[in-house]
């Protein structure tokens, strides 16, 4: 890893523990090391520097909420809002534990897009006619059950870039 | 009534208490009302749709009962034959409730 005025630039061996650390994250520094063939101490030194400069930022548990048996349902909502509000009501909407994730969008309107959890239908509805709607400046909201989940990936960093292929076209070589 | 009673009814209540119409879970259609004149109003202009979703769940009883604190009306709503109504009757049955009560409460 070098540091180049302030920013991080990672080698081909960063990406490399990178990458063995998503796949499993409980992975010992000797099981990296020799996957790699590298020493175990090359590893250590490696992960602490991330850990230290931010590129690591945590360890989580991926768990798979239908086996724990929580029954949850998750929604997609698309605020219309005040343009002069927008940036406050994502605020906002960024403070609630029921929203998980908050993003701008700017197509023919500013919406708000967040993804939200709830208990129930019911539990859903209050949360958006008792706390999203009643906030200055939204203007309507329409909001989808999500009810199958077809892929779900988190950001994963590659040392090998990959070439995106389209079909039929003969342009890439 | 008490003109105490009758004001308090008749106010208008904050941005967190007010009514706001949904066509279905979560989908707001952008009108709310924060009193019973503005309620009457917008029962004229929203969707079809948001009228029937509310009616069926007992929303607009409850709105008037916890939050203008009107038993009266609220009481009307929640008499109305709810599985006989459908269409424009929905929006005229609640319009005629809202006006005669407000009606009553001004004059």
């Amino acid at each position: 890893m070098k540091l180049r005025s302030g920013s991080t630039v990672l080698d081909d061996v960063d990406l490399k523990i990178l990458e063995a650390l998503q796949e499993d994250a409980r992975q010992t520094y000797t099981d990296i090391g020799k996957h790699l063939g590298i020493a175990h101490s090359t590893v250590y030194d490696r992960i602490k520097r991330m850990e230290q400069h931010g590129i690591i930022k945590k360890y989580m548990v991926e768990v798979d909420a239908e086996k724990a048996g929580v029954k949850n349902i998750t929604a997609i909502m698309t605020i219309y809002t005040d343009p002069k509000e927008s940036e406050i009501v994502a605020e906002e909407l960024s403070k609630t534990p029921e929203v998980l994730e908050v993003y701008t969008s700017l197509s023919e309107e500013l919406l708000i897009i967040a993804k939200v959890v709830a208990e129930n239908q019911e539990n859903l509805h209050t949360f958006i006619a008792n706390s999203i709607a009643p906030l200055p400046g939204v203007l309507r909201i329409r909001t989808s059950i999500i009810t199958k989940k077809f892929k779900d990936t988190p950001f994963s960093i590659s040392s090998k870039p990959k070439l995106m292929f389209i079909k039929g076209t003969h342009n890439l070589k | 009534m008490g003109s105490e009673i009758t004001s308090k009814i008749l106010r208008t209540v904050s941005r967190e208490k007010a009514f706001y119409f949904f066509t279905s879970i979560g989908n707001y259609t952008g009108v709310s009302a924060s009193s019973l004149k503005e309620f009457m109003e917008r029962l004229n202009e929203v969707d079809l749709k948001s009228l029937e979703f509310h009616l069926y769940r007992g929303d607009f009883e409850k709105w008037i009962d916890e939050v203008l604190q009107d038993p009266e009306l609220a009481g009307e709503i929640r008499r109305l034959p709810k599985n006989s109504l459908a269409g424009e009757t929905v929006r005229s049955q609640l319009y005629l409730a809202a006006s005669r009560r407000l009606k009553k409460l001004t004059s």
